[in-house]
């Protein structure tokens, strides 16, 4: 115990507290002083504030890493520049490309990606619409007189309405299930990929990459299992359902911070390196001196010889220039020039 | 890790005087199933205008990888062997401070799929006691992986070494090249 708080990173902590507290006052304010808290959600909302928490704590840490912060501050300064509307566009442009669709990951392979985007897409809606039924953000009313209309209620305030037996109610009332369909159909595709392909089957490790999976499709089956229950089975497996549905959630929810699924969190650090490519890419490019060649932006050179003298490498040679001027290229044949000047001065090429 | 059969006795050397530039073993890497049928061994001439001199690079697996220390996204890591593997998929951002840093310029950014990367010597080879694809082809024994006896055995006026010097920073790695008898470091200006 002592230790934890030895090691406790106190900016961190400081700014996960505040977010913290900052999400319970938004609960409370949003539900209408929880007047449209659902109380059979505590145990759901116990785990969204605890992964509030442990997200927080650890993206500030990671941020506080150099090469992390240095990307962090670029992109930050980078966007809120003269250029600002242009970013913000490409910005936008990149958000919808690579973090919705994952456009990215297609180039890597074609199946991947759509196991991935059904996964991901059946989380990410499933998250729009758990998180604000679970703070009371939403909620739905039946008005006296009419026991046919359903009022969809936003922070309290009337958003929409429908009839009960309509299409439109359908589809609402049943939104998670088609994100367990999502979900369990690109889980089972990235599976198979993890018993199928040897490289994978050699790096993969349980707890990174098979346990996610595992715990996505227990929480869809689960999920779904309610709705199985409460449409054919008349509700008398409701307690079952519901309790093995909610220990899946939260289990995932109090991972969130820890394993692998922190990566949906990182992912937006890759809007900030393409903008960080483009912005370099204006101010000018470097010319390896071996190459003659265009290779990288200046400032990204620049800004490596700073991150990694912070991180206790000196590549800076006694003529002022720094082994980090060279292309990759360059330095593979710097490599090789010097280990023919030492083969060559022994007198023997080979031995 | 899943359970391995890594064995510890062997070890990567490297002459690049010896390559020929036949490309046998970039033929053979794509083939390693870790790097999905990409080649990510190196294979360029040293300085064509004046030179036919060519030149093979591996991942030299350093002890303290630079590729690892500057990455944002904590994507790469150096396992229990020393292995520093190639970048973690999901983490990996493709920002290129990698590529960028590593002294010996090995790991490669797929531009598209905005992902790193680079030889993992084979791990899903390696790992279950084979030998690295390339160093299976390689014509030359450029690429040679093996015991120290044999090594010591097959070339008797050599000296493997693991100890370069870029700038004013020293480098140490898993993996050895082959110098003149005596020698101790690689200096690189």
């Amino acid at each position: 115990m002592y230790r934890l708080f030895q090691t406790l990173n106190r900016r961190a902590f400081l700014k996960a507290f505040t977010l913290t507290v900052l999400v319970v006052v938004l609960v409370w304010l949003g539900s209408r002083k929880l007047q449209n808290f659902d109380p059979a959600l505590i145990a759901y909302l116990t785990g969204t504030v605890f992964a509030v928490f442990g997200t927080s704590y650890r993206y500030s840490v990671w941020i506080q890493r150099p090469p992390t912060r240095l990307y962090w501050q670029r992109s930050m300064r980078f966007l809120f520049s003269r250029h600002f509307f242009p970013y913000l566009w490409h910005s936008i442009k990149l958000f919808f490309r690579n973090i919705l669709f994952q456009r990215f990951i297609a180039f890597r392979s074609r199946r991947r990606w759509f196991g991935h985007f059904l996964l991901a897409t059946g989380c990410l809606l499933a998250f729009a619409v758990t998180i604000p039924l679970t703070f009371g953000w939403i909620n739905f009313e039946l008005r006296p007189g009419d026991d046919q209309t359903y009022h969809a209620m936003l922070f309290g305030f009337q958003a929409g309405t429908f009839r009960l037996g309509s299409p439109l109610a359908f589809i609402i009332f049943h939104c998670l299930v088609w994100c367990s369909i999502l979900v369990t159909v690109g889980a089972v595709i990235m599976m198979n990929r993890r018993f199928t392909n040897g490289g994978l089957i050699a790096t993969q490790t349980f707890e990174d990459d098979l346990l996610p999976l595992v715990l996505l499709i227990a929480i869809s089956v689960t999920g779904v299992g309610i709705s199985y229950d409460y449409t054919f089975l008349e509700g008398k497996t409701y307690q079952f359902m519901a309790v093995t549905h909610a220990i899946t959630v939260i289990l995932f929810l109090l991972w969130l911070p820890f394993g692998k699924f922190f990566h949906i969190y990182q992912r937006f650090a890759q809007l900030g390196a393409n903008l960080y490519k483009v912005e370099g890419a204006r101010r000018g490019m470097a010319i390896c001196p071996h190459t003659k060649k265009a290779f990288a932006s200046q400032t990204h050179i620049n800004d490596l010889k700073q991150v990694t003298k912070e991180l206790g490498f000196d590549f800076d040679k006694p003529d002022g220039s720094s082994h980090l001027d060279l292309s990759p290229e360059g330095k593979r044949s710097a490599l090789a020039a010097a280990h023919f000047r030492v083969r060559k001065e022994s007198g023997k090429f080979f031995g | 890790m899943p359970e391995t059969n890594y064995n510890m006795d062997m070890a990567f050397f490297v002459d690049m005087q010896r390559c020929i530039g036949c490309h046998a073993c970039e033929m053979a890497c794509a083939e390693c199933e870790t790097n999905g049928q990409e080649s990510m061994i190196h294979v360029n001439y040293v300085d064509r205008a004046v030179s036919v001199q060519t030149t093979v690079q591996v991942c030299m697996h350093c002890e303290n990888p630079a590729c690892a220390n500057v990455c944002p996204a904590d994507a790469i890591h150096q396992d229990d062997f020393g292995v520093v593997h190639s970048a973690n998929t999901p983490r990996c951002i493709g920002c290129s401070n990698c590529v960028l840093a590593c002294p010996f310029g090995v790991p490669k950014k797929m531009e598209e799929a905005e992902l790193m990367m680079k030889c993992n010597m084979c791990y899903d080879r390696t790992s279950a006691g084979k030998k690295p694809m390339c160093a299976t082809v390689c014509p030359s024994q450029a690429l040679y992986y093996g015991t120290h006896e044999e090594i010591a055995r097959m070339r008797p006026n050599s000296t493997p070494v693991n100890s370069f010097k870029f700038g004013n920073q020293e480098v140490k790695t898993k993996v050895y090249v082959m110098m003149p008898k005596g020698a101790k470091q690689l200096i690189v200006d």
